[in-house]
């Protein structure tokens, strides 16, 4: 009789939105790996047609409750190319601003929530709090930043209402904006030292050959424009990106998955694919602090350490906030006039968890025809299911409930946002 | 001995935004932590308590047979139930498929439909068990939520203000942008709770808070229509985040038709 060992974590904690994980062997070998999602569809793709155009950016955000301004940053720049319509430099780097207030707030919530606690043996952060008080208390600080700034420029944390197709509905005053100056000089001191303890860490050796892609601009740290960059070698224009990867509905899980399209290989996306790619391009503060004081080595292969990525992009978002916050002069038009016509546009941007791609094609009317939508969990998940084929040969004599528990932590690496749920669906267990 | 009640989250169909509001919840989180034996909150811990628990947060809506199957279950393990949110409250932007056919919308998404398992119609958690407490918005605020849950650990009654949103940009000193610059707008009608955000950054608001009480959307309707706006632009400003919420329902289909 062929001996077969089933291990299921029937719900994967610390991650955005529900999950479950399926490992199967037999005979001591791996016959299946499956990163199982259980969300709802919501059909935002379907539900979006036939609604006017200036009402995506709202619409999109309700996507995710963690990165809503991601999907309003893709939807409003998609958009804006499928009509024509050119930002001002002004409202360009006030989008900026908001990108660094959702990578801060959801930077700073995964390190010290969901992240960290794996690696000091917590269940959470706050169980971590009570040995870890001045961490969890900078890092909540930090979060509280992030929400702030978004609170300012956009009226609130989750699902700003200040963002449209052309700009914003009001441009901030600049005693708001000032106002927040204080708390980032603070903020930018306290990310060093928190990137510094992070760095500190204990973390498991485990490097794979992996394919990074992510958003490269010639002279700045990607948020929200520049060209698909790959650590294989090539770099693409975001609208040859349909037909570089492609999203597949397999029947073995049922939820798409994104992957090459020339190989049918994974890739990964998210801060560790960014700092690899991008590093000369982080802020003063955030380089020297890779270079000369942590030593962190690029490229890097490790995907625990997308933790300490993620920090010293919490380093580079301060630095860029702050030097945006203190330049800031209102400016008028907030938001570009445009007219309707039939048209069609697609743009990249950098959530935090890593590239997002929309594209739309609206009709003269301004109603939205179609919408294509992937987000950055989709394009990582071939890529975890991956990892886990390759990480557990090496933890297979440990009992179920280790193997469970190791292969959530190198799950949550990746910080899945499985509420981007555009695509996934709930998995129909082939038991043979 | 100091209340300290179990308390459980549980996520249906939704973004993640309301119970990410607890974790906003920045300065508190840690003294809401200590009142509350937090039992299951799967996005916060690995820490898993079975039932039964005092108090579950409900966020998201019902839209596959298996999670109509599953709030039953809740509701069963929970002594005061309390959905949090647009989506859980009056079945979220998803529920626009209740005026769409479900089946075309698969063919839409997924190019391999018969994978999935998904019912026609997205519900407020209300229409499948009893509700002790709604906390509405889209996404909701977390002061109120944190108000909430003090009130539940204090054993009073939870001050959630059940007003219109007009009253807060009064005390916002918001100039009224339906009146100064004719922008449809649904603060009459819309429950307050968001702090009349939208109005103070000259756009009109789009109802996330969901009907405010005896609230007369036909009449505002009429006025809008009246002073120029086309049906045809009010039925999706009323069909967004909370249309299938009764009041905003029931009007959305009468300018459609």
């Amino acid at each position: 009789m062929p001996e077969t060992r089933t291990i299921r974590v029937e719900a994967l904690s610390r991650v955005e939105g529900e999950g479950a994980l399926n490992i199967r062997l037999r005979d001591g070998t791996i016959e299946n790996v499956q990163l199982n999602i259980y969300e709802p569809p919501r059909f935002f793709e379907a539900l979006l047609r036939g609604r006017p155009l200036e009402e995506v950016p709202d619409i999109t955000a309700r996507i995710c409750g963690i990165c809503p301004v991601a999907y309003q940053m893709s939807s409003v720049h998609a958009l804006e190319a499928a009509l024509g319509i050119g930002i001002s430099p002004e409202i360009r780097r006030l989008r900026r601003l908001l990108y660094c207030g959702e990578w801060i707030e959801s930077h700073a919530l995964h390190i010290h929530f969901l992240h960290a606690p794996d690696f000091l043996g917590y269940e959470s952060g706050i169980a971590m709090a009570a040995d870890h008080p001045l961490e969890v208390r900078r890092g909540l600080r930090l979060k509280k930043h992030g929400n702030q700034l978004l609170e300012v420029l956009g009226g609130r944390a989750i699902h700003p209402v200040n963002v449209a197709v052309g700009g914003f509905y009001r441009a901030p005053r600049r005693e708001e904006l000032a106002a927040l100056i204080p708390d980032f000089e603070w903020g930018l001191e306290a990310a060093v030292d928190m990137t510094r303890w992070l760095a500190g860490l204990p973390f498991p050796e485990f490097t794979r050959p992996y394919e990074m892609v992510a958003l490269s601009h010639p002279d700045e740290y990607p948020f929200n424009e520049g060209d698909v960059a790959s650590t294989a070698g090539y770099t693409i224009r975001v609208s040859e990106y349909e037909r570089r990867f492609e999203e597949l509905h397999v029947s073995h899980s049922t939820a798409l998955q994104s992957q090459r399209t020339e190989t049918a290989g994974c890739y990964f996306v998210g801060p560790l694919a960014r700092v690899n790619l991008c590093r000369d391009r982080l802020s003063p503060a955030a380089r020297r602090l890779a270079d000369d004081i942590i030593g962190f080595e690029t490229p890097c292969l490790n995907p625990y350490k997308s933790i300490i990525a993620r920090g010293l992009e919490v380093v580079h978002v301060y630095e860029e906030a702050l030097s945006i916050l203190r330049d800031y002069r209102p400016f008028q038009p907030a938001r570009i006039a445009f007219t309707h016509r039939a048209g069609e546009g697609c743009a990249a941007t950098e959530a935090p968890r890593g590239l997002i791609y929309h594209r739309y094609r609206v009709n003269a009317e301004g109603l939205v025809e179609f919408a294509k939508i992937v987000p950055p969990t989709s394009q990582n998940q071939k890529q975890i299911e991956d990892d886990l084929k390759a990480y557990l040969p090496s933890i297979m004599a440990e009992p179920d409930n280790r193997v469970a528990e190791l292969c959530e932590r190198l799950v949550r690496n990746y910080d899945p946002c499985i509420s981007c749920s555009t695509h996934f669906l709930k998995l129909h267990w082939d038991r043979r | 001995m100091t209340y300290r009640p179990k308390l459980a989250v549980f996520k249906f169909a939704s973004c993640d935004g309301c119970q990410l509001s607890l974790l906003d919840a920045e300065d508190r989180l840690l003294d809401v932590a200590g009142a509350v034996d937090i039992a299951y909150f799967l996005e916060a811990t690995s820490r898993v308590v079975p039932g039964p628990y005092d108090v579950a947060l409900v966020e998201g809506s019902i839209t596959t047979p298996h999670d109509a199957e599953r709030i039953r279950e809740v509701r069963r393990q929970s002594k005061f139930l309390m959905t949090i949110g647009a989506c859980a409250t009056a079945g979220g932007i998803q529920a626009l498929r209740n005026w769409a056919d479900t089946s075309e919308y698969l063919k839409v998404v997924y190019a391999r439909p018969e994978y999935i398992r998904t019912l026609a119609t997205s519900t407020a958690i209300a229409d499948h068990v009893p509700v002790d407490f709604e906390l509405r918005g889209c996404p909701i605020n977390h002061h109120q939520l944190v108000e909430v849950i003090a009130a539940l650990v204090a054993g009073r009654r939870p001050r959630t203000p059940g007003h219109s949103v007009c009253l807060d940009c009064k005390r916002r000193g918001t100039v009224c942008i339906a009146v100064a610059k004719g922008t449809p707008c649904l603060g009459p009608v819309t429950q307050s709770g968001c702090g009349a955000i939208c109005p103070a950054y000259d756009r009109g608001c789009y109802g996330c808070y969901g009907p405010v009480g005896q609230a007369n959307v036909t009449s505002l309707a009429d006025h809008y229509v009246n002073a120029g706006t086309s049906p045809q632009q009010l039925v999706p400003l009323l069909r967004n985040f909370n249309g299938y919420a009764p009041e905003f329902r029931k009007e959305s289909e009468r300018l459609a038709r």
